[in-house]
């Protein structure tokens, strides 16, 4: 019976079942989550399925621009982050506690 | 062994994942977010992708959760939220079967159309067990982008300073002398 189990390939299918559930998790947290942090950590994670995506399929094709563009990826999501931490700072500190339904006062 | 790593690291990120969404505290859901990117750089790591593993632990988990922990403590918004109040009524339920649904709609794309995907289609990607060069990924990778895509890697690398002098513009204070000087004029 464990030789049976151990025998089951991985295929790539499996990497991308995987990175369905990831994104579905972290779009359902975006959505029901209030704290601004919080919904910015689910972009992450939806911003990883993606990426582990990417890897799998660069994989599967045998064609490394797969994992080319996921460095790309990393580099815009951490300049995201810079920037969106930021204005996140910049409301928090005038006023403490707000959470997003409070930012629609933004508008005028 | 394949299938026992590929088990025990989509235990990690499903769990982190979870974590993420239903752990009250901002400081816990940022360690669980840590859970969840070490376990897709094991995932890398199981599929050849050496560098991009190497990468995702040190921007990810190194930067990116250190700067969310940095802000949890500077603003000091390390309070719990109490999430069994429900601010609009019918959001988490919907929310709910917005997600299942759309998991429902992706599997059934992977799984109908994972015969569209023409395995092998690509140039190879050089296995360091096969080519015995341990570099092997990393050489591949820096011929793809410093090759094909080097535009695109100085773009990015303009991305990077513009959203840094931006992020320093808007976390600045607003300096009264210069701006109490400006209203005199």
């Amino acid at each position: 019976m464990s030789a049976a189990v151990l025998a089951v390939e991985v295929t790539s299918t499996w990497y991308l079942v995987l990175a369905a559930a990831l994104f579905c998790i972290g779009m359902v947290g975006v959505m029901v989550r209030r704290n601004p942090l919080i919904m910015f950590m689910c972009i992450e994670l939806m911003l990883n399925a993606v990426n582990l995506s990417f890897v799998a399929l660069a994989s599967d094709l045998g064609d490394i621009r797969g994992q080319t563009i996921v460095m790309f990826v990393m580099v815009v999501a951490a300049a995201e982050v810079v920037v969106g931490l930021g204005i996140i700072v910049a409301i928090l500190r005038r006023r403490p506690h707000a959470t997003a339904d409070d930012m629609a006062e933004l508008k005028g | 062994m394949e299938l026992f790593v590929f088990v025990c690291a989509a235990a990690m990120v499903l769990v982190g994942a979870v974590g993420v969404v239903v752990r009250n505290h901002p400081v816990h859901a940022a360690l669980s977010l840590v859970l969840t990117l070490f376990g897709v750089a094991v995932l890398f790591v199981a599929q050849e992708a050496h560098f991009l593993a190497a990468v995702q632990v040190i921007v990810y988990s190194g930067a990116i959760v250190v700067l969310f922990l940095f802000v949890i403590m500077l603003l000091g918004v390390d309070n719990s939220e109490d999430l069994r109040i429900e601010p609009i009524p019918v959001q988490r339920p919907l929310a709910a079967v917005v997600g299942i649904g759309t998991l429902a709609l992706l599997i059934t794309a992977i799984v109908q159309g994972g015969d569209a995907v023409r395995s092998g289609s690509g140039a190879g990607i050089e296995d360091a067990t096969i080519t015995g060069d341990p570099d092997s990924n990393v050489r591949q990778i820096a011929r793809d982008l410093f090759g094909d895509h080097v535009f695109a890697f100085e773009l990015v690398a303009v991305l990077l300073i513009v959203a840094v002098v931006g992020t320093v513009l808007l976390s600045r204070r607003p300096d009264k002398a210069v701006a109490s000087s400006g209203g005199r004029k």
